[in-house]
């Protein structure tokens, strides 16, 4: 896929609407936020999917005294997908074929080959999945400051400021949400001191 | 009928409602002049605030942060070129060398006074067209709605993309996600394996948070980018030469804003397919075509009028028929059925005041863009230089207490996190996001008419073309599905004719 608009986060999308093709004038950078998975594994990715669904819906019952039940419309759609899995599939095998673009099974972007990148990425995922982990047992204080300051570690705040920024916001953030919008937020291990 | 505008007057003009469409419109300008912030993201980080307001207020704010942002998309693009929104995407480049070439106030202004007035011009087609179309609608059963429903996600899937197939399967997707729950006819469990948390179905609005903030949130992790300038010009009186402009193309800033309403209001295009169709419009139509990408003023006008008549133009079907217009709208369908406001022709006649309330807001959003607008340019550079790698983290944090706060269960901030990883792998690969959030937000409704109509039935699947609307609507849907197909398989076949 070509991008001639300066790729960034907003606007990545643009590659993939009617906008493409009205697209004249080029940008400045190019797009290298992409992270093109050949279209054939996509393609076997949601054929069995699809499969897994069409089997799994055999067992929904019936309505009483109707001929249609809770399977039909998943089941539909399971067979759609499938279909356009196989299209998927095809296509992305022809594209393998004739060589050139998008011709391997994993297209490289400059963030794949930038391990910094990689580590952020994965960061970014983990803090969200240590927070859901977590946020009970050590309440919200102690795990959004952890939160922020390893996303600022990770978006590179100077560590000076680093933990009293997070710890100023997530301070704000529980007076927006849990004294004035009444939302639980759990204490946790502050419990005994809750305000 | 005056006694329903009166009582709206009163919601609109309450002194809370103005205070919230203040702090809604500082809000907006801020998310649409940051590049990264889109105004979809805005009204999702909204939903979570406006889950403890009244109605009217929590739409007002919706309405005013997402007019703002799409406006206030211009000034980075126009500074820095990066557009704020993707809405500015379109003519990023032009306004850019407009700058360059010293005309930053008359780029600027244009984009603020005929955003304005597109936002106008697009509440005036809601104001006469939707009641119109709710008393048409009024006379529908189940099967104008299914075929309705299925011409909306079928319009989402061919205009959201120029690959179809990929636009079918994110809509699957999104169907697929739909059908988890008790929600369906027979009240039957699906795909809910034993979790009791998804009996109630997917959250929509962690959902929502999950694919348009958080996806954002990564992309920008992954941004290898180096950090753009801002161009440190002047900037003179934006206002000065917009009469001008306006008497020199009035028929590009009509057609901008007509072009611009009816594709705000096609189901899943909205303001940003908007202005790349209008601008290409302008360009293709243009007496000077050759000046477009120069710094030319005449693009800027047609399209910056039409990202904000679409805004407007979204809200047609979504209050008429409960089917977004873009991604803004599909969030805000969330929001009324949450504030026992459920879209649909009743709406029109049951509640008339909440109806004509929301004209007014679009009004008074439109007009206080002016003044707001041009403050926010003059303070734009400050705006600019905040870092982004502060900013992104506390959205991040907001986001996760903001899906909590809708169920107050820390699985809701699971689903944001699944969604917003999935949304961002597979836009990286080329799946549009648009057909499959229509296709979460009326899979309900289209199995549901489905289910209805079958039963009438008896399951005669000719009984969905019996009646004359269903009948027209079914052949439309299957045109726009088999036509493309057709067309290519007989030019394939003139093209043999041709050769042999």
């Amino acid at each position: 896929m070509t991008c001639v608009i300066p790729a960034h986060a907003g606007i990545r999308r643009r590659a993939t609407t009617p906008g493409s093709r009205f697209r004249g004038n080029g940008g400045a950078a190019c797009c290298d936020l992409e992270m093109k998975i050949n279209d054939a594994v996509w393609g076997a990715f949601f054929l069995l999917l699809g499969v897994a669904i069409l089997v799994h819906v055999q067992s929904f019952p019936a309505m009483s005294g109707q001929k249609i039940g809770p399977a039909l419309f998943p089941g539909t759609i399971a067979a759609g997908l499938c279909v356009c899995a196989l299209l998927l599939i095809a296509r992305g095998l022809s594209v393998r074929r004739l060589g050139g673009d998008g011709a391997g099974w994993l297209a490289g972007d400059a963030w794949l080959r930038s391990p910094r990148h990689i580590l952020a990425f994965l960061l970014v995922i983990g803090v969200n999945v240590f927070y859901i982990l977590v946020v009970d047992r050590l309440g919200f204080i102690p795990t959004g400051v952890i939160y922020l300051g390893v996303l600022f570690a990770v978006f590179g705040v100077r560590l000076r400021n680093n933990l009293a920024l997070a710890l100023i916001v997530t301070l704000g953030i529980h007076y927006s949400f849990y004294k004035l919008l009444k939302v639980p937020l759990p204490w946790g291990l502050l419990q005994r001191w809750a305000w | 009928m005056s006694h329903a505008w009166a009582q709206a007057f009163a919601l609109v003009f309450d002194p809370y409602n103005i205070f919230v469409m203040v702090l809604a419109s500082l809000f907006g300008l801020f998310v649409g002049a940051v590049p990264g912030l889109t105004a979809t993201m805005a009204t999702a980080l909204l939903v979570p605030v406006t889950f403890f307001m009244a109605p009217i207020p929590s739409i007002a704010a919706i309405v005013t942060a997402t007019a703002m942002a799409i406006f206030a998309g211009d000034i980075p693009g126009c500074l820095m070129r990066m557009p704020g929104t993707p809405a500015s995407a379109a003519y990023t480049d032009e306004a850019y060398a407009m700058t360059r070439k010293g005309l930053a106030d008359t780029a600027l202004g244009a984009g603020l006074v005929f955003s304005a007035l597109g936002g106008l011009f697009g509440t005036a087609v809601l104001m006469l067209s939707a009641p119109a179309l709710a008393e048409f609608a009024l006379k529908f059963s189940s099967f104008e709605y299914f075929w309705l429903v299925l011409l909306g996600l079928t319009c989402a899937v061919f205009i959201t993309s120029d690959r179809p197939l990929k636009g079918f399967v994110s809509l699957l997707l999104g169907l697929l996600v739909a059908c988890v729950g008790l929600g369906n006819p027979a009240a039957f469990p699906r795909f809910t394996f034993g979790n009791t948390e998804l009996l109630g179905g997917i959250g929509m609005i962690p959902m929502m948070i999950g694919m348009f903030a958080i996806s954002e949130i990564i992309r920008f992790t992954v941004d290898t980018n180096p950090q753009l300038v801002i161009v440190d010009k002047p900037i003179g009186n934006v206002f000065k030469g917009m009469w001008q402009l306006t008497k020199k193309y009035p028929v590009q800033i009509l057609r901008g804003n007509a072009v611009g309403t009816l594709i705000g209001a096609l189901p899943g295009a909205g303001a940003d397919i908007a202005a790349w169709i209008t601008y290409a419009i302008s360009k293709r139509f243009s007496k000077e075509p050759e000046k477009f990408g120069t710094g030319h003023v005449e693009g800027i006008v047609e399209s910056g009028s039409a990202n904000n008549s679409a805004l407007a133009g979204a809200w047609i079907p979504a209050l008429v028929f409960g089917i977004p217009g873009d991604s803004i709208t599909a969030i805000v369908i969330g929001v009324l059925y949450m504030k026992n406001m459920n879209p649909g022709p009743t709406l029109f006649t049951n509640n008339p005041q909440n109806i004509y309330a929301v004209y007014l807001l679009f009004i008074i959003a439109n007009l206080i863009m002016i003044p707001f607008g041009w403050w926010c340019i003059k303070v734009s550079k400050q705006i600019l230089k905040v870092p982004r790698t502060v900013l992104m983290p506390v959205i991040m944090l907001f986001c996760v207490v903001g899906s909590f706060a809708i169920n107050n269960t820390p699985f809701d901030v699971t689903v944001m996190l699944v969604a917003g990883v999935a949304a961002f792998f597979l836009e990286a690969n080329g799946f549009p996001v648009a057909p499959a959030i229509l296709g979460v937000v009326l899979g309900g409704m289209l199995e549901e008419n489905l289910v209805t109509s079958m039963i009438k039935s008896d399951g005669r699947l000719l009984a969905f073309f019996e009646r004359p609307i269903a009948a027209t609507l079914g052949v439309m849907t299957l045109a726009v599905w088999f036509l493309p197909l057709l067309l290519r398989r007989l030019r394939q076949l003139a093209g043999i004719g041709n050769t042999a």
